[in-house]
């Protein structure tokens, strides 16, 4: 049956000029059982071996090819476009939530449009548009979202009524729907024959192919990538792509170096029919019914019909298992829920007759977001894999980002969500993997609502007092593999459960972190911030605090004791990460940064810093529990424990004291919240995590005290227009466009990496300004909550995207945090942005195509810093009044 | 009453055992790439032992599987000793030479063996420590024997045999002073028990028998049908080669009385066992030790000289050894004692085990359908399905044949009544319509053995 699948699903014709490659083919028809006999040795060495040979691998040689690499090796251990690939529905789809993957879709639909002209190979391409259907009123509002980030980026979209829906395919039942989205430039291909088109223009460009070859590991030497082992002898290299699909995670640990790459397969499943007795036509858009978990696309007159069931099988945990293999066949039973839905979305097809069920496994990640980048424990070696069943959508967008990656040393696009160093070593266990996607494939149709959790892989990463905030009813989420509170349920009262709490308007939670924040405000709180990445680097000279000088961009030349705000920029400028030093000593430093950033920031200070054993970089996430003492009494509480003096003369803001607190010595105690907010970070070494906070919580009883959760420290932050990195700030954005001037040294007149970005920027003005907008007209009761990725219309006009968003209790308003870009009216040119055009305009902020209006400021209330303690150096010093 | 089906799943699946080699590409790489196992009691408590190690200081895993009879001490103690026995006959002299010296030293021993157990697989803990000790005095000998290089791999399991049943019957000799020890020793002796192990390593497979156990391997032929290949024979009184051997062994005169009933000397099923001494002393031997211990009732040990005991010894340990070099078509190997022989044929094992990888079995029929079909037919079709609660399978494919062993009407089909009612006999009726069953189901990694042969034509 697969042999007749091939030729069904790929209709090959080799019109390839390059005469090696058209040798190859030839040994793929004579021989098709016996062994192989290998026309074309393999090259002694190369500068790219690419590993895989489905739509990722092809593409990433196309696009490196195309940017000029020509010595570009590409090994498969079967042929082209054979696993994954070949069984791929073949839906381009760029409906897509996170916005560089609807980047990545929208390229690839336009490359595959354009690539049987370049190439001559049939790739299959038709233009059908696709309809995405609505059974419930949260599942509209979500397409509208989608909807209104597709618009904004110039690829049509409309949401359509249920009977327009009946117009647009004949075989709909509608009864059931609210609406639906139609995109009508997405398209459908055959996927091997993209992937093979990719080959042969890749070929053209001087790409070698080998096939039936396969990668046994990679060899590594001092970090980096030297060449690989296959089963036809050794290829020398100075680039390693892993694009192995499935395979992708055990090839990463086949070395003696492990690249954790955390993905893992399910079986997904898709059935064929024969044509209907009036054939489809081929231009029929594709109907895509989440809520029946199914899809639904013509197919040579009938239709192919798949989905993502609640109760997904996972396979390969243990890696490549041969009777696994062979075992992979159809099972109907499994495939009743879906067939059920296909014949409720189209009851006429109960007379179509069966051609083949198909199970095709798929790989998926830990956060259902593909993974690509470089190891950060391995130079050279890059990855682009785990597509969540998406990987026609994305193969050529992905593909061309990698390769920007390579040759440039940085993708066009900010690609940190899909950054493989996101994950760290904890994302590689089987059994997590294992469990988390099988509830990943679930998800691909389930609603996606805002602040949503995983369930699984779960209280991997605690603080050790995660039981005594259980507890007192704490709500947990997970970042990087980390339990943090959300907020805590106060006793008798209940939330709704998980199920019934999703919801894109205002949350069952609103008054529980209300009365957190007013605590905050009026009192003190106590939030445990553990997770956040904690590096201690020091040396026996002054080699840290003259390598640091350079790679942070604010002077961490400050008297000891002092706390620094700096960003960790690239060449360009943008921040690779934000975070705060404390000068521990003359000669060592104490770095915190976002709980994400451990894998990122040490990969890259680890490659930049010199490899000296005087100089010592330590993570030591682990050694601390965190404790953020918030609110006007938290220094009367710390004062108390500790008998030490703490008023703002002696402890001003930003500074750093190691003292006792309790009985407890040697405490780290910063000025500092993250919040903009009076108080104290008290870093404690973890066996006196408990002690510490009991204390403290006793104290604290008669100045009020109370536990707080994440929720409120966002409300907090993003009222004082904090910007987080991650959500705000990232790769692309630098200190000039979010107003943290004042955090860079630019009149020192000292050497620092990516000053001459922020210098011409300082120049000539900035293209993006971080901005913040107070909603005016929404009702937080009754409207749909902003989250983040809402469309900002500037008098009318798109001028670019929130990334953050939060209730602010004080200002009793939504305040989202966004961007601002400049376009110019003709000719969409990118101009330069000024405070006047901010403040020049009319702003409204698009919420699933509702559109709100809103205030933009460039600064923040003053009215909300009440407490100053140090004239002049608040945490948000630099800041103007208004 | 009646057992419900999840209580008959809660029953079938208390023994199951399944351990998955994790994968390794290139050298390490084992061909094995699963057992899975499981055993269900008739007698109480259970007479059969089943036993699964990896040889740590060798190469190789070893799967054995132990009927016992008379009670489950000689099925306990051999399923706790022999591999031990088989792995140390096996050691290069240095690595003996290593253990013995860390012995003396009081140093920390190399670990012999990593075990595969299921929880319930208990240890005699008293008496661990003295195995060890005659272990020791076993490979001491070795040591004496001055032979380098060792024995090869059949006459390491012969003597490992041997050396064990030896033991066994010079243990309850030896001047004891712990009562618990000798009364073990006892019971050790006068019960007896079969035993089938595998040794597996690479592509070469040896199996070693002594009794009535068996072990085959399903075989997927390149037409895709299954096939069978027997790798031992039983021991017992249908066997032309062991009625022969006997005849051989002892006078004409006893020829007609050697096997009574079909059981040797109309006592004991099979022919080969460990313990059993009652067919394997001189009369004179067994009064004296019966007479020296205590209470040989309350130890359930049967005293009796069988009728026409003339020339002891009458049974023997010895093992037959059988190799099979792996090809990439035997799929799996299935060790079991005859409580599942009994019930099932070889071809119907393999058939099922088959059936089980591809789910082509009788649970869960092959959707009974010419294609084409419509969707609208096949959908009725799957929801009849689902309603009727097919879905269920066993995932352990030891317990799936025990199932079948167990409840399978004449049709060769599960019927759940009749696995109801074998489930919940009386004990003492029980044992009349079946026998403990212990199989053990080991999985080779066809890949693994290719590129075996890849890398040494």
């Amino acid at each position: 049956a697969a042999g007749m699948f091939l030729r069904l699903l790929s209709d090959v014709r080799w019109r390839a000029a390059n005469p090696k490659w058209r040798r190859m083919t030839c040994s793929r028809r004579s021989t098709s059982s016996t062994a192989e006999p290998h026309p074309v040795s393999l090259p002694a060495q190369a500068q790219v071996v690419i590993c895989g040979g489905g739509i990722m691998g092809t593409s990433v040689a196309y696009h490196l090819s195309k940017m000029g690499w020509k010595d570009i090796v590409l090994l498969e251990q079967g042929r082209l476009a054979a696993g994954t690939t070949r069984f791929c529905a073949g839906i381009v789809s760029t409906a897509r939530h996170v916005s560089v993957e609807l980047k990545m879709a929208d390229y690839s639909n336009k490359l595959y449009q354009q690539l049987e002209q370049e190439t001559g190979v049939k790739t299959g391409y038709v233009k059908t548009g696709s309809i995405s259907l609505a059974q419930t009123q949260d599942r509209l509002i979500s397409l509208k979202r989608i909807a209104s980030s597709l618009n904004v980026m110039g690829i049509p979209c409309e949401i359509i009524t249920p009977k327009q829906v009946a117009q647009l395919h004949p075989l709909i039942n509608i009864h059931d729907l609210v609406g639906a989205m139609y995109v009508p430039e997405d398209a459908l291909v055959s996927s091997a024959n993209v992937s093979l088109a990719l080959a042969t223009a890749a070929s053209r460009n001087g790409v070698q192919i080998h096939e039936r070859t396969s990668v046994s590991h990679v060899s590594v030497q001092k970090g980096r990538v030297t060449g690989v082992e296959t089963d036809r002898g050794q290829i020398q290299c100075q680039y390693f792509v892993n694009c192995a699909g499935q395979w992708a995670y055990e090839l990463g640990h086949s070395g003696e170096e492990p690249v954790n790459i955390p993905l893992h397969a399910c079986e997904h499943f898709y059935l064929l029919t024969h044509p209907l007795k009036e054939p489809l036509a081929s231009n029929l858009p594709t109907i895509v019914d989440p809520d029946g978990r199914i899809y639904i696309r013509n197919w040579q007159g009938g239709i192919l019909s798949g989905g993502f069931e609640k109760n997904p099988k996972p396979l390969f945990t243990e890696g490549r298992n041969q009777l696994e293999i062979q075992n992979l066949q159809e099972d109907w039973d499994h495939f009743e829920p879906l067939l059920s839905a296909l014949l409720r979305r189209m009851p006429d097809l109960e007379a179509l007759q069966i051609m083949q069920l198909v199970n095709c496994p798929e790989s998926f990640t830990p956060d259902m977001r593909c993974i690509m980048g470089e190891s950060p424990t391995v130079r050279g070696y890059f990855v682009l894999a785990g597509m969540n069943s998406a990987g026609i959508s994305y193969g050529g967008g992905a593909g061309k980002y990698l390769a920007e990656w390579m040759v440039n040393g940085y993708p066009s696009e900010n690609v940190w969500p899909l950054d493989l160093k996101r994950f760290g070593t904890l994302q590689s266990s089987r059994t997590f993997l294992r469990h988390r996607v099988m509830e990943v494939m679930p998800l691909m149709c389930d609603l996606k609502v805002p602040r949503w959790d995983f369930q699984t892989g779960r209280q991997l990463r605690t603080s050790p007092l995660y039981d005594r905030l259980d507890a007192q009813g704490a709500r947990w989420m997970e970042k990087h593999g980390f339990e943090r509170v959300k907020y805590f349920v106060p006793p008798g009262k209940d939330l709704l459960d998980l199920d019934q709490s999703k919801t894109f308007y205002k949350p069952d939670w609103f008054d529980i972190v209300g009365s957190e924040v007013k605590c905050c405000k009026e009192a003190v709180c106590v939030i445990d911030m553990s997770s956040f990445t904690k590096f201690e680097i020091s040396s026996t000279g002054d080699q840290a605090l003259e390598n640091l000088q350079y790679l942070f961009s604010n002077d961490l030349d400050v008297p000891v004791g002092h706390v620094v705000h700096t960003g960790m920029l690239n060449e360009k400028g943008g921040y690779e990460n934000d975070c705060s030093i404390a000068r521990l000593s003359k000669r060592s430093f104490f770095m915190i940064s976002p709980t994400d950033q451990q894998v990122h920031c040490w990969a890259w200070l680890k490659n930049r810093l010199p490899n000296d054993s005087t100089l010592t970089m330590e993570d030591v996430t682990w050694k601390y529990t965190a404790l953020n003492l918030i609110g006007p009494r938290a220094v009367d509480v710390l004062s108390e424990l500790s008998y030490a003096p703490i008023t703002p003369e002696h402890f001003p803001s930003l500074f750093c004291k190691e003292m006792s607190v309790g009985y407890a010595n040697g405490i780290r105690v910063m000025s500092i919240t993250h919040t903009g907010e009076p108080g104290f970070m008290l870093y404690i070494p973890i066996e006196y995590a408990l002690h510490v906070y009991n204390e403290v919580m006793n104290m604290g009883q008669k100045y009020g005290i109370r536990n707080a959760g994440y929720y409120a420290l966002r409300s907090l932050r993003i009222e004082k227009f904090f910007a987080f990195w991650g959500q705000d700030l990232d790769a692309f954005t630098t200190p000039m466009e979010c107003g943290r001037e004042f955090q860079v040294k630019l009149e020192k007149g000292m050497q620092f990496v990516g000053q001459e970005a922020l210098l011409e920027q300082k120049q000539n003005g900035v293209y993006k300004r971080f901005t913040m907008f107070i909603l005016e007209d929404h009702d937080t009761d009754m409207d749909l909550w902003p989250w983040w990725g809402e469309p900002i219309f500037r008098n009318g006009r798109y001028v670019g995207k929130t990334t953050s968003s939060a209730y602010s209790y004080t200002l009793e308003r939504h305040v989202c945090l966004g961007f601002v870009q400049h376009f110019d009216e003709k000719t969409g040119e990118e101009l330069v942005v000024t405070t006047d055009f901010i403040n020049q305009g009319e702003y409204e902020i698009d919420i699933a195509g509702q559109r709100f209006q809103a205030k933009a400021k460039l600064y923040p209330f003053s009215s909300l810093f009440t407490h100053r303690r140090r004239k002049d150096e608040v945490e948000l010093s630099g800041y103007q009044r208004e | 009453f009646q057992l419900s089906p999840s209580q008959i799943n809660d029953v079938l699946r208390a023994g199951e055992l399944s351990h998955k080699i994790l994968y390794l590409n290139g050298k390490n790489a084992n061909s094995v790439l699963r057992f899975e196992s499981n055993q269900l009691a008739s007698n109480t408590p259970i007479e059969d032992r089943r036993s699964a190690a990896t040889c740590l200081q060798t190469k190789g895993m070893m799967f054995g599987v132990f009927d016992g009879h008379a009670g489950s001490a000689c099925a306990q103690a051999v399923s706790e000793r022999l591999l031990h026995y088989i792995a140390v006959s096996l050691m290069s002299r240095q690595t003996l030479e290593e253990i013995e010296l860390a012995v003396e030293c009081m140093k920390p021993v190399l670990p012999i063996l990593q075990w595969h157990k299921h929880p319930n697989d208990v240890e005699y803990r008293e008496i661990t420590s003295q195995y060890f000790e005659n272990l020791r005095v076993y490979w001491q000998h070795l040591l004496d024997l001055d032979t380098e290089p060792g024995f090869s791999l059949e006459e390491a399991m012969i003597c490992a045999f041997k050396r064990l049943d030896s033991d066994i019957s010079l243990e309850v000799q030896a001047p004891q002073e712990n009562e618990l020890m000798r009364n073990i020793a006892l019971q050790v002796a006068f019960s007896g028990a079969t035993a089938c192990v595998a040794h597996i390593d690479g592509v070469h497979l040896h199996v070693a028998n002594t009794g009535d156990c068996r072990a085959i391997l399903g075989v997927h032929e390149e037409d895709g049908t299954w096939s069978t290949l027997p790798l031992t024979r039983d021991h017992n009184a249908f066997d032309e080669f062991e009625i022969r051997r006997l005849k051989r062994e002892h006078p004409r005169s006893e020829e007609k009385t050697l096997f009574v009933n079909d059981r040797l000397l109309g006592i004991l099923m099979p022919s080969r066992a460990f313990g059993d001494v009652q067919l394997k002393w001189s009369k004179e031997l067994q009064h004296s030790i019966l007479e020296n211990s205590c209470d040989v009732e309350a130890l359930n040990i049967y005293q009796y000289v069988p009728p026409n005991y003339h020339t002891p010894p009458y049974l023997t340990a010895e093992p037959e050894v059988t190799y099979h070099k792996l090809r990439s078509k035997d799929k799996f190997l299935v060790i079991a004692s005859d409580g599942l022989w009994e019930m099932l044929s070889n071809e119907k094992v393999v058939n099922l085990v088959a059936g089980h990888l591809t789910e082509l079995n009788v649970q869960k029929p092959q959707l009974a359908f010419e294609k084409p079909v419509n969707l609208g037919y096949m959908h009725s079709l799957l929801l009849q399905r689902k309603n009727r609660g097919i879905a269920s399978l066993d995932q352990n494919i030891a317990t799936h044949l025990i199932r079948h062993a167990i409840g399978s009407n004449e049709y060769g089909e599960v019927d759940q009544e009749k696995l109801a009612a074998m489930l919940t006999l009386p004990e003492d009726l029980a044992r009349m319509y079946r026998d403990d069953i212990t199989v053990t189901v080991v999985y080779f990694n066809s890949e693994t053995i290719e590129n075996y042969y890849r890398n040494n034509e």
